[in-house]
This record gives structure tokens, C-alpha cells and sequence, in this order.
């Protein structure tokens, strides 16, 4: 049965939950992914994203939500304002996903260092999100819940190294997939967890042997957002 | 507790001697694990965003892309204090409607109800008939509740969204979730709210969704008054004794028939209807060749 807060709701910044919502968090994803100051940000739209988003002010909310600002701030329409003031250029672009979702996007970061960060996400319906692909990596999953990412060498033994410092603290796995480019080499498992992963547990699993890095999204506010459909 | 048809929502009020807001809200609970008090107060958050967004466009109007609707709310209001032909009260409760459409055209805040494109709907009826009857914020949100358990309904047999089931499935939607919270403020029957749902739904079988440019504007601005004014003269057609006939779960299925048969063009495709006019191509190209 459905709750009544998947009627009567999201709180949101309009017109569209799925083309202003759902890519304000798309972005506030891929920016907590990125995980550090950029200096520039490109959006690529596929599909029903590029061909209506300036009426959706779709772009406003991406560029809002890679600044950091959430969907239910109305801060938003004033997206390109704020990007000056934090001395972030961006720009968006059609870009071609086919193999994605109607409404997707790839966010890219560009950093003083010349180095860059690619996210590729989908909104699907309602403000609910997709995150389909890091930085080349296939992956899947909402946000609803907090995530972790771990990089790390493919090989044994891994899973049990980082559910174990997980349980050591108390932290619930709702869910873990895992993706790897090919045998034996980076592997990223994607944790989603029933409570939030601290910043000294998150060292403490990119301080394990073998591991590359590992990154925390927890977008808070769950409970309303496991209802909002 | 649950149901899955209004029909169900009856009989468990009067199995449980409850109100109805009572059944919605012990289903509630069952389904989330959450308790009254937590489940009052993000209904009671929801509302006040709802509430904000009906008044907000009252007073000045709010920039919209492209400017479709831009002074709406404020102009209604305006005139509203002539009484015009249908009086203050109608005319105040469709600038309240219109200023939830301005604000999210205006990328303002406001709370999906069902859809973001129908949010004036409910707040502008819960506030005015809320007001007229000098309900407190309880019982506006128990009105809430029984708007919301009727929105269940629909989502779980029908739709709510344009694409699938047109304006109909969306303003139309909220209108019979409205004509419910509005017999419940006026104090009617339960039997009363069962027939001022399936009376909105009759009143709105059939509406296309049809957005001048693919905006959330024109006409869903119109929509959402001329919905509003719906719920309220359902609810006055069923308080007065008007027996539907037609039970309110039929006319949710009618409403969903008649959603999968409108062709893809008045489905939110920006294409047919209002969009596909002459002047709302012209819209289209205007729109999209400034910016």
C-alpha cells in the first residue's frame, strides 16, 4: 500500500519533480562523489533533459545542485548567480546516452589541477535518482540511502574487510553490488547502509591495505525521502 | 489496517466507529511504523508549504519562464475584493490556486498535491473552506488525511500522472481529494465524501493535458481554479443530498479508461490541445528562440 506522503508530497522546488528535483539531487550527488573544490562543471543532457530543460529550468537546478544547494531550496533559479560568486564556470551541452535513461545527464568536474571527475545519473520520475556510472565505473543506485563507494584491488577477501569494519561500528548493509573493470584489477563496491558512514570511518576503510579510496553520499533528510516516490 | 478502495476506507470507518481521517491515518501508521504524532507532524510541515505557496503570488507577481503567468494571482486577487460575478469567496479561492501554479512556474517552493502541476488545488480549497467553517490547523489536517487516503486510492487504482492519464488524472485527481477534505470541514457524512468524489470526477472525466511549450502554465494555471471551484461545488452538490449513483471507486477506474484512450498528443507532450494552437506554437517558438 502507498503511503500518503507519496501523494501528498515532495516538497519540492517547481515546475517538475522529475526535471527540477531529481536533477538538483542528481548533481548534489555527483558533487559529494567529486569530494573536492572544482573550478569548472559541464553538464552533458540526453534525451528528454536536453530537449525540455530550459523550460524546466533544469539546468539552474544541476548547476545549483553541483554548487551544493538542495531541491527544496529555492536558491536554485538563482543558480548562475551563484556559480560566480564561487567562481565556478559551467556550461551544458547535448550529449548523446543512449544507453541510459530519457533523462540523464554527465556531470563532469574539472579541478585546478587538470584533473576531472564524471558522473553519469538519471532522473526517474518523481525526483527519485539513478546514479549509473562513476568516473567510467558501472554502477547503481538511489541515494535514498547513505552510501559508500570502495575502490579497491580485485581480490579476495575484500568484502568481509569492509563489512567487518562496518559492523565494528554498527552500521546495517541494506544493500552492496559490486562492479569491477576486469579480474584482478580496480574493483568498487557500492555499500548502502541503513545509517550514515562518519568521515573517520570512511579513512579508516581507505586506510585499509589494497583499498584505493573510498567516498560517502548521504543526502539526510530520509525520512521523508524514502517516501517520496 | 489498509484499503485499497474507498469502498474499503467506508466500511472500515463504520466497522471501527472512526472518521474516516481516523482509518487514513491508523493505515498510516501500520504501513510506515511511525507513530500519530510524527505522522501529524510532516503532514502538518507539507501543509504549511502548501499554505505559503497559495498566499505567496497574492500580493506581487512572480517572473515565470516566459512569463505565461506571471501576475496571475495577484491580479485574481485584486478583483477577487469586487466580488465579481461568482462573489469574493470563489474568486479569493482561485487567486489562492493561482498563486500555487505562479510559484512553481517561478521555480518557488511548493508541495506536490498530487503532482506539482496540481498543487493549488488542495491548499486553496483547505484554506478557504478551512476558513469559512473557522477550522482550527488539527482539523485542516485531519481534512489532509482524508484528502490524501482518497490520493492513495487513485494513485493505487488510476494514475496521477498527465503523461498516462492526462489532466483528469492530475488536476482532476486533486479536485476529488479537495471535494473530500471540504465535506469533512463542512462536517458531512462519510457517505457524503464517497459522493463528492465520484461527483469531481464526473466533472472532470476527459480533461486533456495539453501545456502551451511543455511549461507548467498555460493552461494548468486555469486548470488548477477551475478544479478548485470543482471540488468545492461537488462537495455542495453531495452536502445538498445528490445521490453520484455512480460509486466514487468506478468513477476512478472510469477516469483511468478514459486516460489510456486520449491519444499521446493530450498526454503532456506539449503537442495537442491548447499547445498544438496556433498562438500556443507561437508561444513555443518565442520561448525557446529568447532564451
Amino acid at each position: 500500500m502507498l503511503s500518503i506522503f507519496d501523494v501528498t508530497g515532495p516538497v519540492m522546488i517547481g515546475p517538475s519533480s522529475s526535471h527540477t528535483a531529481g536533477a538538483a539531487r542528481l548533481a548534489q550527488v555527483a558533487r559529494r562523489l567529486a569530494g573536492r573544490p572544482f573550478t569548472r562543471v559541464t553538464f552533458g543532457l540526453h534525451g528528454s533533459f536536453h530537449d525540455t530543460y530550459l523550460g524546466h529550468g533544469t539546468d539552474l537546478a544541476l548547476l545549483a545542485g553541483a554548487l551544493g544547494y538542495r531541491e527544496d531550496d529555492e536558491a536554485l533559479r538563482d543558480a548562475k548567480a551563484l556559480a560566480g560568486a564561487a567562481e565556478v564556470t559551467y556550461s551544458f551541452h547535448q550529449a548523446d546516452l543512449t544507453d541510459y535513461h530519457e533523462n540523464s545527464v554527465e556531470i563532469t568536474f574539472h579541478f585546478s589541477d587538470g584533473d576531472t571527475f564524471d558522473v553519469i545519473g538519471s532522473s526517474i520520475g518523481g525526483g527519485q535518482i539513478l546514479i549509473r556510472r562513476v568516473n567510467g565505473m558501472e554502477v547503481e543506485f538511489s541515494a535514498n540511502l547513505p552510501t559508500l563507494l570502495v575502490y579497491h584491488q580485485d581480490k579476495p577477501g575484500m568484502i568481509s574487510e569492509i563489512s567487518s569494519v562496518l559492523s565494528d561500528a554498527g552500521i546495517n548493509i541494506g544493500l552492496m553490488r559490486y562492479t569491477r573493470r576486469a579480474r584482478g584489477c580496480v574493483a568498487c563496491a557500492v555499500v548502502e547502509m541503513d545509517d550514515p558512514a562518519g568521515p573517520e570511518l570512511v579513512a579508516t576503510i581507505a586506510a585499509l591495505p589494497d583499498v584505493f579510496s573510498a567516498q560517502a553520499v548521504d543526502l539526510g533528510d530520509r525520512e521523508d525521502r524514502h517516501h517520496a516516490v | 489496517m489498509q484499503y485499497n478502495s474507498i469502498a474499503q476506507m467506508l466500511t472500515l470507518a463504520e466497522t471501527h466507529n472512526m472518521s474516516l481521517w481516523q482509518v487514513v491515518l491508523e493505515a498510516e501508521m501500520a504501513q510506515t511504523e511511525q507513530s500519530a504524532d510524527d505522522i501529524f507532524r510532516r503532514l502538518s510541515a507539507r501543509y504549511e508549504v502548501m499554505r505559503r505557496s497559495a498566499k505567496r503570488a497574492l500580493e506581487e507577481p512572480l517572473p515565470t519562464i516566459g512569463g505565461l503567468i506571471e501576475g496571475v494571482a495577484s491580479t485574481q486577487h485584486t478583483y477577487a475584493a469586487t466580488g465579481g460575478i461568482s462573489g469574493e469567496f470563489i474568486n479569493r479561492l482561485m487567486a489562492q490556486a493561482l498563486s500555487a501554479s505562479e510559484v512553481n512556474a517561478s521555480m518557488g517552493k511548493i508541495c506536490a498535491a498530487p503532482t506539482a502541476g496540481a498543487c493549488g488545488v488542495l491548499p486553496s480549497v483547505l484554506m478557504s473552506v478551512g476558513e469559512k467553517y473557522d477550522a482550527d490547523n488539527q482539523r485542516i489536517l485531519e481534512a489532509l488525511l482524508i484528502a490524501s487516503g482518497i490520493g492513495v486510492v487513485i494513485m493505487t487504482n488510476a494514475t496521477v500522472a498527465g503523461a498516462e492519464g492526462g489532466c483528469q488524472a492530475e488536476c482532476g485527481a486533486a479536485a476529488a481529494m479537495a471535494a473530500a477534505g471540504a465535506v469533512y470541514l463542512a462536517g458531512g457524512s462519510n457517505q457524503t465524501t464517497e459522493r463528492a468524489v465520484a461527483i469531481a470526477l464526473m466533472n472532470v472525466l476527459g480533461l486533456v493535458c495539453d501545456p502551451v511549450a511543455g511549461l507548467v502554465q498555460i493552461p494548468c494555471a486555469q486548470r488548477n481554479a477551475s478544479q478548485a471551484v470543482n471540488a468545492l461545488i461537488s462537495a455542495d452538490m453531495a452536502l445538498a443530498g445528490m445521490d453520484s449513483v455512480v460509486p466514487a471507486d468506478e468513477m476512478i477506474d472510469a477516469m483511468f479508461q478514459v486516460g489510456r484512450m486520449l491519444p499521446a498528443s493530450l498526454r503532456e507532450t506539449g503537442k495537442g490541445g491548447t499547445a498544438g494552437t496556433p498562438a500556443g506554437k507561437a508561444i513555443y517558438r518565442r520561448v525557446f528562440r529568447d532564451r
